[in-house]
């Protein structure tokens, strides 16, 4: 099957009525590796603000998500290290970003029980500490003390995936894979950019990492348009 | 941290005896990332990348960088044969299922406990724990690699943190120029000392207690 019949693959461009001021954006990556260019920039054009972005990290001021986070469009981030992208410290500072931070592990462990229906998980990762366990409550299971960490789901989730086919059966691309498969799960809409668009029955069912199920829209992606620090030297 | 390259290297190469046939290995950034150098070619281990690599292999060689095979800072490496990609929820998995065997990781402060500060430098802006604080409360050994002072030339082995925790009573072992030091219950025992230094000058510079092993391994220079 070629055709489009499950009505997913469109042009990026018919997607900017979804993306509206105050919404949560789920965006799958690590350092930017694995963050859908051509979703980022889609925000950008689109200028809305007041943004909750979640996910792993806040790339770097001109990579991934940190274009977004650069250009003052969100309110709130909820990451695990800003510290590549010196703008949202920046911003943490002045007031005009509120930032929560989550252990990396427990963060994609959230977004994760927001994908599979759960309200949360237990986690014992920073229980000591005071930037994780504010205002979270605590629990005993087997005489061992957990922080009930809560889910987390998203308006709006955008993942990078090397093929996907025309119902969303996604395949990613070696360490690019890292949050996208929880990240795609846990977006009340989700959007993927994949480099490669095949037709249904060209991937091998073992071998498919997301279903398509989980994908609402699929756009065509040209590649990373940002250059990587290790490209800058 | 304004340590030479030969003492990077002298820690990283003392630190790679710690690493044993068969473990899965999680290196931090800096010295850490030095290790593998100084280990025999074809050494049976895996290095565990908490961006999804389960037998990372050397940085790319200039040319041949892939921008979607990265290590956890960002850089292009490459992937040792019989190893895998995974996604994030399953590389942190490994690490709080204790299936991490060591991490080699550098530190702001340790005490003599144990306790590891690593996250937040002071006066500076806060970068977020990243994955620091899973991999040091759930690995099996942590090694800190360190400069044994920090910038105002204070000993950054202390009796108790003054700095935020990474993960409380989590280090077994600290390296620093001076020598190598064992978190025993009984507090820092110095295992090794790195020449010219003495036990005299250890215990002279450091703010935690330090006692001597019965055995003190003098490592000469070069």
């Amino acid at each position: 099957m070629t055709e489009n019949t499950f009505k997913k693959v469109v042009n990026r461009a018919s997607l900017t009525p979804l993306f509206k001021d105050g919404i949560s954006i789920l965006f799958g990556g690590f350092g930017g590796v694995g963050t859908p260019p051509g979703l980022v920039d889609l925000i950008l054009e689109t200028g809305i603000k007041n943004l909750t972005l979640i996910g792993t990290d806040a790339g770097f001021p001109d990579i991934g998500i940190g274009k977004v986070i650069t250009k003052k469009q969100a309110k709130k981030l909820i990451v695990s290290h800003i510290g590549s992208n010196p703008n949202a410290g920046t911003y943490m500072n002045t007031g005009e970003l509120e930032i929560e931070f989550s252990p990396q592990g427990t963060l994609i462990e959230r977004i994760r029980a927001g994908g599979m229906g759960l309200g949360g998980i237990l986690s014992d990762i920073g229980i000591e500490a005071e930037i994780v366990n504010r205002s979270k409550e605590k629990v005993k299971v087997a005489k061992k003390e957990y922080l009930i960490e809560p889910a987390i789901t998203g308006d709006i989730a955008i993942v990078y995936a090397k093929k996907a086919d025309y119902y969303g059966n996604l395949i990613f691309d070696k360490s690019a894979r890292n949050s996208n498969p929880y990240v795609a799960m846990a977006g009340k809409i989700t959007i993927v950019e994949a480099l490669e668009i095949v037709p249904i029955g060209s991937l091998n069912p073992e071998e498919i990492i997301t279903p398509g199920v989980f994908i609402n829209y699929i756009v065509q992606s040209k590649g990373v348009n940002w250059q990587w620090a290790w490209e800058q030297k | 941290m304004g340590m030479g390259a030969e003492i990077r290297k002298k820690l990283a190469k003392r630190a790679a005896q710690e690493i044993k046939e068969g473990m899965l290995v999680n290196l931090g950034i800096g010295i850490p990332s030095l290790v593998p150098d100084f280990l025999p070619g074809s050494f049976p281990v895996m290095f565990h990348a908490e961006n999804g690599i389960i037998g990372m292999g050397p940085s790319s060689e200039p040319g041949k960088e892939d921008e979607n095979l990265c290590n956890a800072g960002g850089y292009p490496v490459t992937l040792q044969t019989g190893g895998s990609y995974c996604d994030g929820a399953m590389a942190f998995g490994i690490i709080r299922s204790k299936r991490i065997d060591l991490t080699i990781l550098g530190a702001l402060q340790v005490s003599e406990k144990g306790d590891l500060a690593n996250w937040i430098v002071p006066g500076k802006r806060i970068p977020g724990m990243g994955g620091a604080m899973d991999l040091a409360a759930k690995a099996k050994k942590v090694i800190v690699v360190m400069n044994h002072f920090d910038k105002s030339g204070t000993s950054k082995l202390v009796k108790a943190c003054t700095l935020p925790l990474t993960a409380p009573n989590c280090v077994h072992m600290i390296i620093t120029e001076m020598g190598v030091f064992n978190v025993t219950f009984e507090g820092l025992l110095l295992t090794d000392l790195f020449e010219p230094y003495t036990f005299a000058d250890v215990i002279a510079k450091t703010e935690a207690e330090v006692k001597r092993a019965k055995q003190i391994r003098i490592i000469k220079e070069r």
